[in-house]
């Protein structure tokens, strides 16, 4: 098993024919996802890559069945479209976009809250990598054959961050069951929580690697969540040991404005909840191999 | 982005909450002008730079005549105002905002943020105005009052009028505080902010409501969708070379050491970064190039980092994963001829075609220090620094 997808998992592409779409709609059918066709608002009854173009998401979900969405809309639409395949019944939909403006992700998660819990969509992203369950499928933007299948889960924000961790493993022989990218925005689909507890319950899934960065209070909740309901070990590394307070790194997100913040702090809270901290970013695949281990 | 406190006070005045008269400057006859013409006895002569603090850092000045302003806003205009917040740098002062002095009988701090928790938008008030937020929640925490907005349907008025009993405001001003904090919300939800503070929100002795001081930010992903607010940055503010690289495309923060950073991926520059202080160095700047790096970029990145004085070495970690390593290490090997740079430069790719990237970058001639994993790329920098500095 894996969390949120598998070779099994029909997905559609939202922004299907654009350049960036089309290019990792291809990415993703080579390495073996089963991408049932795209969306692209007036260029419905088409086909693109071999699959069907529809002009909605509910004409997309009604004629492939499918499940899971990935979004390569522009900023400005982004949002919109997210709540489009919400509201079209698909369970899983990753933002690739980098760029949606706070006040509009805060209404995607209001919209959401319309539906029950076993109708609701789960969200991940924005300004993420996805998701890749190794071995089985891709919903995402990130180098396939890094990633080894196997007993590990990932979840984390950066997405050249993730790699690094990926190939480190992959190096010692270590898999990944399912690798999330949460993105690096201040508002997201999904928490660090959320990914944690869905793979709590993945049985094919032993121990969860957590790379984490500064700003927000996301990394320490997890903390919290996991030295209360988990029984799976979690290795964490947080980025930002050197960033000043106040100042945007890169990510929209990664901004150091409270108490528990910063890295160092993230850390020592982390600590507390019992998570064994990689202490730098070249030892996280070690860090893994000796908790595998023990 | 920040705007100045005159404009945050146009926006908040144009959303209901009462300011103070006063009219901006840029020279001290200009100054002089607008005091006479403000009119009264006392005025305020402030500073307009994108800091806090300035009050401590000699940026405002208290005037009794229409002369004294002349001179005070001489001795302001073209200096550079240093605050704790600004660096050691400063920020220059190319304008100053004279203002009529207010006679205050309470002073309310009024603060509104995104917060990340609940994913609402939070008012924050508190009693103790004049003192920043950090202040008022090391000393007196017990005073801040917290209130979560639903977005969906904006701030209730009976929100906002709870914030105003709370803050003890006497019942005669209770409906026009309620409007400040109304009006303050509208114009944080309608103008994309992602911060609207006033402090001091003050009660003047004539029993008026006013934005005495006041700041907003605004997210620089909603600009496409706010000219009005676009065009109200003011470059001068910024970090020169943070202008440089914004206008490029690429994320760039200036810092204070000496090893110069070229790496795709904010979380993978700030984990080199990182490294490069384990190894007992100090990065200069974080620069994350996007995902892509493509070589139009990369030439970029050489050119911004070289150009900062401070820096001695540079470290250029690029993990590629669809745009492999041998098409990036092409992209290196082009910036590094267009480009003369003379110090220390170490280069670590990881990912896909790495074998074939690092042989390019081998044949093609060009001086550079090859490491294999992150630790050996920041050790190499370190190393290499010390050489430098002849240690």
């Amino acid at each position: 098993m894996s969390i949120f997808i598998d070779e099994n998992t029909k997905m559609i592409v939202q922004g299907f024919t654009g350049k960036i779409g089309s290019f990792h709609a291809q990415e993703m059918i080579k390495y073996g996802s089963n991408v049932v066709g795209g969306v692209t608002p007036g260029k419905g009854g088409t086909t693109h890559l071999d699959r069907p173009v529809f002009n909605t998401v509910k004409d997309a979900v009604k004629e492939t069945g499918a499940e899971a969405s990935i979004l390569f809309v522009p900023p400005s639409y982004a949002a919109d479209s997210a709540m489009e395949a919400a509201d079209a019944g698909i369970k899983v939909c990753v933002a690739i976009t980098d760029g949606i403006p706070s006040h509009d992700m805060i209404k995607v998660k209001r919209y959401m809250r319309r539906y029950a819990k076993s109708e609701k969509m789960t969200m991940i992203g924005p300004n993420c990598a996805g998701i890749i369950s190794p071995g089985k499928s891709m919903l995402g933007i990130m180098p396939g054959h890094i990633y080894k299948q196997g007993n590990i889960g990932i979840v984390g924000r950066s997405g050249t961050l993730g790699y690094e961790a990926a190939s480190q493993m992959k190096k010692l022989d270590i898999g990944v069951s399912t690798s999330v990218g949460i993105g690096g925005d201040p508002i997201n689909g999904s928490s660090f929580r959320d990914v944690l507890a869905r793979f709590e319950e993945d049985p094919d899934t032993d121990v969860i690697l957590m790379i984490g960065e500064i700003g927000g209070p996301q990394e320490v909740d997890a903390g919290n969540f996991a030295k209360e309901n988990m029984k799976k070990p979690v290795v964490a590394y947080i980025a930002g040991l050197t960033a000043p307070k106040g100042r945007v790194m890169g990510h929209a997100g990664a901004i150091v404005s409270a108490y528990g913040e910063s890295a160092v702090e993230k850390v020592e809270l982390l600590k507390e909840c019992g998570v064994t901290i990689s202490k730098n970013p070249s030892v996280i695949g070690e860090t893994i191999k000796s908790v595998l281990n023990k | 982005m920040d705007i100045h406190e005159y404009q945050a006070k146009k926006i908040l005045s144009d959303f209901g909450i009462g300011i103070p008269r006063g009219g901006i400057a840029y020279s001290p006859e200009n100054a002089e002008y607008k005091a006479r013409d403000i009119g009264g006895s006392r005025w305020v002569v402030k500073a307009q730079v994108h800091s806090g603090a300035r009050g401590k850092a000699g940026g405002i000045i208290v005037c009794d005549d229409a002369l004294e302003v002349a001179q005070a806003a001489d001795k302001l205009l073209g200096k550079k105002l240093v605050t704790n917040q600004t660096g050691p740098a400063g920020k220059i002062i190319n304008r100053v905002y004279i203002e009529e002095a207010s006679d205050i009988e309470k002073e309310l701090y009024l603060g509104l943020v995104f917060d990340r928790g609940s994913e609402c938008i939070m008012v924050v008030a508190s009693t103790e105005g004049g003192m920043s937020v950090e202040e008022i929640s090391a000393k007196k925490p017990e005073t801040i009052i917290r209130s979560k907005i639903e977005a969906a349907v904006g701030i209730q008025e009976f929100q906002a009028r709870e914030i105003a009993f709370n803050l003890g405001i006497e019942p005669g001003l209770i409906s026009r505080t309620a409007e400040v904090i109304q009006g303050c919300y509208r114009a944080f939800s309608e103008l994309d902010a992602t911060m609207v503070e006033i402090n001091p929100l003050v009660i003047t002795k004539d029993k008026h409501v006013l934005a005495l001081d006041c700041k907003m930010s605004f997210d620089n992903n909603a600009l496409f969708r706010r000219n009005e607010v676009s065009e109200l940055r003011d470059k001068s503010q910024e970090n020169p070379s943070e202008v440089y690289a914004s206008d490029r495309g690429l994320n760039y923060v200036g810092l204070d050491g000496n090893i110069g950073n070229i790496i795709n991926g904010a979380g993978l520059a700030m984990a080199s970064m990182d490294m490069i202080k384990l190894a007992g160095g100090e990065p200069a700047n974080f620069l994350d190039v996007g995902g892509g790096a493509t070589p139009e970029k990369i030439v970029k990145a050489f050119k911004l980092v070289s150009s900062d004085e401070k820096v001695k070495v540079i470290l250029v970690n690029i993990f590629a994963g669809i745009n492999r390593c041998d098409w990036v290490a092409e992209g290196i090997v082009q910036a590094l001829q267009k480009i003369k740079i003379e110090m220390p430069i170490v280069i670590r790719l990881a990912g896909t075609n790495v074998e074939k990237g690092n042989k390019i970058l081998k044949d093609s001639g060009v001086s550079y220090i090859e490491a294999q994993t992150l630790e050996e790329a920041a050790n190499k920098a370190v190393e290499a620094l010390k050489k430098v500095d002849g240690k």
